[in-house]
């Protein structure tokens, strides 16, 4: 079993339709909707949280996701309410609604742990921040690391890349950008596709890459050459669409 | 006169009907720096208490009768005088344990948890124009009272007038915090719906306590 979901919103549309979104790339991650008042109007509800731990967490924890001010106070009123036993696994994550949940959901759906699942939440949240920062595009480790760009290749193993036009009439649209990323999940490489990590279904989803343009991968690490294959094998499928 | 499980039970309903009573005027507050639901939601709640205690019958304990409450707040009003609310008796339902009647330091105890549970979910400190302003007030004044060998009634009475001075006292405020703080200087002028809300709650309590001397 995979750590679970809970979406708390004021509203239970809002939270349904969440739930729905993220359910398309993670389907088998249980997600709960916890949105409006016990009576459906709009707010939040304690019990509705409490049921939706209950229902999602099988012993492997639950995420917590929420939307505006008094959702927030509502659900960390709930994770106070829960026995000692249970409280330690389930965390609530600061991170945008719809982000956050869609990372959450592609993070449980590949057996990430309940930190992980968070951490995959709440680093959603830099997606749509300008260019630059934290947020911008990944440049393979030379941003951040000790070697200067005019210095030597970073000595972190093979390196392979691949580009292809992408052919499934939608492009890289939400479903096959959460197949990409767990895709690369599990493979010890770093991915960068157009400029982006290729492990972050949020930061694909930002490309917006449409039917006809081209999706280049660079890849870095000892799994470097089979992630390309990988890849490249999904791009000229269709992500199993055509 | 005993602060027990029956003085609990009151004071929730007499919360209530104080809530039902002046649910127009909360919501009029609310209106002038807020969402002007603050009346309806905590009507709501409060009657949602009192169908929940009728239900069940009258807890032993007031630590009991706080916990029910508790939850169905949490659950009923809605906005975020819900979790609030919720968690001050949440706490204050912890500080009073298995207690069958508050004494001064158990009640004194009660309020300060009160207090501080709202303080930890809201992050608000005094003079953010919120209900902080009425329960700082009020735990000081319960502190300062039972120092002084106050009885209970003595110390609730003492808590309830100064929220409600605490209450005056949020109009000239600006507010820091919630949706009122989305006025900035405007939130200027008006009384403090929440603190308001407080100050009619320690008020219910005191008379409850009257009641049953």
């Amino acid at each position: 079993m995979s750590v679970g979901l809970v979406v708390v919103s004021h509203s239970r549309k809002l939270a349904e339709g969440v739930c729905e979104l993220a359910a398309q790339m993670a389907a088998d991650v249980s997600i709960a909707a916890a949105g409006g008042t016990d009576d459906d109007g709009i707010g939040t509800s304690l019990e509705k949280i409490m049921a939706g731990i209950a229902a999602t967490d099988s012993g492997e924890g639950t995420v917590l996701l929420t939307d505006l001010g008094s959702a927030v106070m509502t659900a960390e009123s709930a994770l106070e309410f829960l026995d000692p036993e249970q409280q330690p696994r389930v965390r609530m994550a600061d991170a945008p609604l719809v982000e956050g949940t869609v990372a959450a959901a592609v993070a449980a759906q590949t057996g990430r742990n309940v930190a992980e699942v968070t951490a995959a939440a709440e680093s959603a949240g830099a997606s749509y921040a300008p260019d630059g920062d934290a947020a911008g595009p990944v440049s393979g480790g030379t941003a951040d690391s000790a070697p200067s760009a005019d210095g030597p290749e970073p000595a972190a193993g093979d390196t392979a890349s691949g580009a292809w036009t992408l052919v499934n009439p939608m492009g890289l649209h939400a479903r096959p950008a959460a197949a990409v990323a767990q895709l690369l999940a599990d493979l010890d490489a770093e991915i960068i596709i157009n400029g982006v990590d290729g492990k972050s279904v949020m930061m694909l989803m930002t490309l917006g890459l449409r039917p006809g343009e081209t999706l280049s991968a660079t890849a870095t690490g000892p799994d470097a050459a089979r992630a390309v294959e990988l890849l490249g094998e999904q791009v000229r499928n269709g992500f199993g669409e055509i | 006169m005993e602060l027990n499980a029956a003085w609990a039970d009151q004071w929730m309903r007499l919360s209530a009907a104080a809530l039902s009573e002046n649910r127009q005027r909360l919501t009029t507050l609310d209106r002038e720096i807020g969402d002007a639901d603050h009346g309806e939601n905590m009507d709501r709640g409060f009657g949602a208490v009192v169908e929940k205690l009728d239900a069940d019958g009258v807890p032993e304990t007031p630590g009991a009768v706080f916990k029910t409450t508790a939850m169905t707040l949490m659950s009923k009003v809605g906005g975020a005088a819900g979790p609030l609310y919720g968690t001050a008796f949440l706490r204050a339902s912890t500080a009073a344990g298995a207690a069958p009647a508050l004494g001064p330091a158990e009640l004194v105890a009660v309020l300060t948890a009160a207090r501080d549970g709202i303080v930890a979910r809201g992050k608000a400190e005094p003079g953010d124009k919120t209900m902080i302003d009425a329960w700082t007030p009020a735990v000081d004044a319960a502190v300062t009272a039972e120092a002084a060998g106050a009885a209970p009634l003595e110390i609730l009475t003492a808590a309830a007038n100064a929220a409600e001075a605490g209450l005056a006292g949020t109009e000239p405020l600006v507010a820091r915090k919630g949706r009122a703080s989305y006025l900035g200087e405007r939130s200027a002028g008006h009384l403090d719906p929440g603190a308001a809300s407080t100050a009619l709650i320690l008020q219910a309590a005191v008379s409850a306590a009257e009641e049953a001397a």
